[in-house]
């Protein structure tokens, strides 16, 4: 703890100590170790998304990897950010200054991903982001220090939208949550919509959080559109599918579009409620052989399947110590550039690579709920339709607003 | 077609219905309130959490033991009730000769127990809770699409409320237990065991919160959150009504449901606020509320 | 109470001595603390310290209102936030803007919002009271939600430190620990001063019998409105300087959680001590600290409930109350 552990000598060098360690801390692991933290909501609303299990995703990847490198042991350290912006740059600026971490991962609420980038970016350390949705973490947010590697919400408006419009949904009904995200999220699906010949009917507001969406589901009902778009997230996508499942919304001839929608909502949802939605993942448990098998082992230790957030901490922490057994140094700005070097092919990514907004572009998968009749089993879920290839499933970088993209 | 404000006739009856439904729920949550203030004079602020208990009852008793819904309806509340009645005895209790503010303080911090042990047990995710056989599917009134379920909770839930008023306002029971609000030491001289009365009443409005649970558990994700963010508008409801009257808490619950629902068809963006603009507007206006005696 | 009135009856010359040496000795206790707060970046973690102080401000000022006018906000998150997102705002997007004029800002923001506030809630008592500050708060929750300059979900971020008076460079964490020791100091001082004013005095009185201050003349609901408003300014001072040190500003700080928080350091240090809630707010932001890197970490919230539990039903003069309990029975 904070309070004890720092002579008064080792203090007065901390000022000065924190603008050399970026410019000496060439050629040699830091500390002779190398320190990976793990920060994510632990006990909240995102905790089944990563939280405990993104940390056993983490150990396995150490221990797959021998637990050293280059005779450098490697350590986790880990706390729940609790979802707070403040607690999660507190406690990231706390590890970098006290305890020498070199790389963090896991990272799920965009408040705090956002707030520990920046924390990040000041001290010249690194961070990957699995957990995030916000495609701003690589966009307007970008930093040359940290590595956004699962998931955003760009390939998953798109790539669901443009599905579901060459399906023959080509009227859609948004029902949006209103603050900045959902706005944004409204935004790409209506431009991918008109894009593909499709219109927006109409669509409607609702607060942020939504409890009761029975009211907004008439509303949906009664636009006459084939296609109800979710754009929000979390709680109120659970919500507002499980309404309009008692509304009979499917059954009246309208279908669900869900933007950003995980392995665990479904789960929690059912398959009744769920069933035939059509949602775009960046992984599925058992989408092959490779998938099935590290899937297997992961339940064996969590008794749940993994998510693709989770499958992503694996990969992305291993690919990390690639690099840096490569680089021969855990300095975060070499290991940096030895990761972009590197191409991702693992269980998890296919035809993975790093831009140099800090995107990690992977082939994403158009993929549809499964009807309970169709399952053969709890975690039975998904349907894979088809591959969208990396390079179309995230935004482009001409379109990119990051100031190190050159335009 | 008719339109009502630039709204389709049958939308406007739809959502009116629709406010009703949730109006049930604010009116048998602060019927609840209103009943334990009023005999022990502090604000249950574990009256979400011991919902949320309701709604997980119900869950776990199917999962588990195969109870159910019906007889969840009747057991779960029984059974928090009765849980309720052991915080009342042996915590509340020891905190009743202090300063009230003390008791919303320590329901308070129940409150935080309950959630935080059920969201390391069963995560956040939520869970289903599927209505029985005979509940499901909808019904065509005319101008909207009814799930059957959702009619069945305005019914049982008003159900409920006139039973409780008609128990205070109508029986022996009800005679001390507004007689003790009024003057417990008079009742005490009397001869009227009053901190049982106490203990039974605190049971009663937990058991009310847990009905409304069981009620919930198949309309909503059952999830340990679920009742802290209902709780605060139900606090809301409660300073709109006033803490006067049993009929008063019904009949603002009910019209605080509507006046949402119409919210959520003209200006859906305030859907969340309209109640807490209606409550600073009946504090400029009423500062005790609307049925509220002065406090 | 019961001081004043061994005073009442003792010797005037005595009373004098007494009452001067009483205050010889609280000079010099918080004079030493003064000299412990200014050493204490070099023993620990200037960050967590910056952490500390800001709630212990934030808690001070909410025990203002609780300690001495007996008054239970549950809305005080509101004047934390918003203070927080107007500093945060401003510095963000006007980059020439020095940190002190942001503070500025952001406490007056949260001034205003407490006269809103306090005109509407200070009509009622008690539970209602506490009710009805929730309910404004939660209101002031779903408006920075929606509202485009607080970034909603995300938070606002970027917000740079700037230089103090143009020419401090506060991204020094030792430099940006003075300026906030020093804000932390000026509202204590304020509080201090407040609480053994007149003014103060009155407060007492009503919290003790407001019926009683009404038939003495005093007009109550202005006092009230006015400690209200005091309360909210320097919690909003809080919140800004929260927003300086750690350079963001997000929901956490409007939930409602937050203004439970603030309840629980309060009634951990002690009520209507002076010391108290600097005491309760180390002692639970610690808390939160370790907690938040060990095994218990999913347990915080139950860890809270059980000591506000504990608390309430045996612990009700918080340790600073509960120590000076024990002084006063052993040594005098």
């Amino acid at each position: 703890m904070t309070f004890n552990k720092k002579t008064l000598a080792c203090c007065v060098a901390a000022a000065a100590a924190t603008s050399l360690m970026a410019s000496n801390a060439q050629a040699q692991m830091s500390d002779d170790e190398v320190r990976i933290g793990y920060l994510a909501d632990m006990s909240g609303t995102y905790r089944d998304l990563a939280g405990p299990g993104g940390l056993t995703a983490m150990e396995m990847a150490v221990e797959d990897f021998g637990g050293s490198v280059n005779g450098a042991p490697i350590v986790i350290s880990s706390a729940d950010d609790r979802n707070s912006a403040d607690v999660g740059a507190n406690t990231v600026r706390g590890w970098i200054d006290e305890d020498n971490v070199d790389m963090v991962g896991g990272l799920v609420a965009s408040s705090v991903s956002i707030a520990v980038s920046n924390v990040i970016e000041e001290n010249d350390g690194l961070a990957i982001v699995s957990g995030s949705a916000a495609s701003s973490i690589t966009n307007e947010h970008c930093t040359p220090n940290h590595i956004h590697w699962v998931y955003d919400t760009y390939p998953l408006a798109n790539g669901t939208a443009k599905a579901v419009v060459d399906q023959g949904g080509d009227s859609w009904f948004m029902l949006t949550a209103d603050y900045a995200f959902g706005h944004a999220l409204e935004a790409d699906v209506t431009s991918v919509v008109e894009a593909n010949g499709g219109e927006i009917v109409g669509g409607v507001r609702h607060p942020f959080p939504t409890n009761d969406f029975s009211s907004y589901i008439l509303q949906a009902q009664g636009s006459g559109a084939k296609i109800v778009g979710l754009a929000n997230a979390g709680s109120d996508t659970v919500n507002a599918i499980t309404t309009a499942s008692q509304f009979g919304l499917t059954q009246s001839g309208q279908q669900l579009a869900g933007l950003l929608i995980f392995l665990n909502d479904v789960h929690a949802l059912g398959l009744e409620a769920t069933q035939n939605l059509l949602l775009t993942t960046g992984w599925y448990w058992d989408m092959d052989d490779q998938s099935r098998e590290w899937a297997e082992r992961y339940y064996a230790e969590e008794e749940r399947m993994p998510t693709m957030v989770q499958a992503g901490i694996y990969s992305s922490t291993m690919h990390y110590l690639k690099a840096v057994e490569a680089a021969g140094t855990d300095d975060p700005e070499t290991v940096r550039a030895q990761m972009a070097e590197m191409p991702i092919d693992d269980f998890f990514a296919r035809n993975g690579r790093i831009r140099e907004d800090g995107r990690m572009i992977h082939d994403m998968y158009l993929a549809q709920v499964k009807t309970p009749e169709e399952s053969t089993g709890e975690w039975d879920l998904y349907e894979i339709l088809s591959t969208i290839p990396a390079e179309e499933a995230y935004r482009p970088l001409s379109e990119s607003q990051c100031e190190l993209v050159q335009n | 077609m008719t339109m009502i404000f630039g709204v389709p006739l049958a939308v406007f009856l739809g959502q009116l219905t629709l406010g009703l439904v949730n109006g049930a729920f604010y009116a048998l949550l602060s019927l609840g309130l209103a009943v334990i203030f009023g005999l022990l004079k502090i604000v249950n602020f574990a009256h979400g959490a011991q919902y949320m208990l309701g709604a997980f009852a119900a869950l776990l008793g199917f999962r588990y033991l195969g109870i159910n819904y019906w007889l969840a309806l009747v057991l779960v509340p029984l059974v928090v009730g009765a849980f309720g009645m052991l915080m009342e005895r042996f915590l509340l209790r020891r905190i009743a000769h202090l300063d009230h503010l003390y008791g919303l303080l320590l329901t308070f911090g129940l409150a935080l127990i309950f959630e935080g042990t059920l969201v390391n047990i069963f995560g956040v995710s939520g869970a289903r809770y599927t209505a029985p056989e005979a509940l499901q599917g909808g019904m065509n009134l005319g101008f909207m699409f009814l799930p059957v379920y959702r009619g069945w909770v305005l019914v049982a839930a008003l159900a409920m409320c006139l039973f409780t008023w008609f128990m205070i306002e109508r029986t022996r029971l009800g005679a001390y237990l507004r007689a003790g609000t009024e003057n417990s030491q008079l009742m005490q001289a009397f001869g009227v065991n009053v901190p049982l009365l106490i203990t039974l009443t605190y049971g009663f409005g937990v058991g009310l919160a847990a009905f409304a649970g069981v009620l919930a558990a198949p309309l909503y994700p059952v999830s340990p959150t679920m009742g802290s963010s209902l709780l605060i508008v139900v606090f809301a409801v409660v300073v709109i009504g006033g803490m006067g009257s049993i009929l008063g808490a019904i009949i603002t619950g009910l019209s605080m449901g509507i006046i949402e629902g119409l919210t959520k068809v003209y200006y859906p963006e305030a859907a969340n606020t309209v109640i807490f603009l209606v409550m600073i507007l009946v504090l400029l206006l009423r500062p005790s509320g609307l049925f509220g005696k002065e406090a | 109470m019961t001081q004043s009135q061994h005073e009442a009856i003792a010797a005037p010359s005595m009373v004098v001595e007494r009452q001067r040496r009483a205050k010889q000795r609280r000079t010099m206790f918080y004079l030493a603390l003064i000299a412990i707060g200014l050493v204490a970046p070099f023993l620990a973690y200037p960050v967590f310290l910056m952490k500390i102080l800001c709630f212990a401000l934030f808690a001070c000022a909410f025990n203002l209102l609780l300690g001495y006018a007996g008054l239970l906000s549950f809305g005080h998150a509101a004047f934390l936030a918003s203070g927080g997102y107007v500093t945060g705002y401003l510095l963000a997007s006007y980059p020439g803007l020095t940190p002190e004029v942001g503070i500025i800002a952001g406490t007056f923001s949260a001034t205003l919002l407490g006269i809103l506030f306090g005109v509407l809630s200070i009509r009622r008592q008690g539970i209602y009271f506490a009710m009805v500050t929730l309910a404004l708060a939660q209101l002031m929750f779903f408006v920075y939600i929606q509202a485009p300059f607080t970034g909603g979900e995300d938070g606002l971020h970027g917000v740079p430190r700037g230089e103090l008076l143009g020419f401090i460079d506060l991204s020094n964490n030792v430099a940006m620990y003075y300026f906030v020791f020093a804000i932390f100091l000026f509202g204590f001082a304020l509080i201090q001063r407040a609480v053994h004013s007149p003014f103060g005095q009155v407060l007492k009185a009503i919290r003790e019998n407001e019926p009683r201050a009404v038939s003495l003349g005093y007009n109550v609901d202005a006092y009230k409105l006015l400690a209200f408003v005091l309360s909210a300014a320097i919690a909003g001072l809080a919140g800004s300087t929260k927003t300086v040190v750690f350079q963001l500003a997000s929901l956490t700080d409007a939930h409602w959680h937050m203004s439970g928080e603030v309840i629980l350091m309060t009634l951990l240090g002690g009520v209507g001590t002076l010391l108290g809630p600097v005491m309760g707010a180390s002692l639970v932001v610690s808390l939160q600290h370790i907690l938040a890197q060990s095994p218990l970490g999913n347990w915080v919230s139950v860890i809270l409930g059980i000591i506000f539990v504990v608390c309430v039903l045996s612990f009700r003069s918080g340790i600073v109350g509960e120590l000076g309990k024990m002084y006063r029975k052993n040594f005098k």
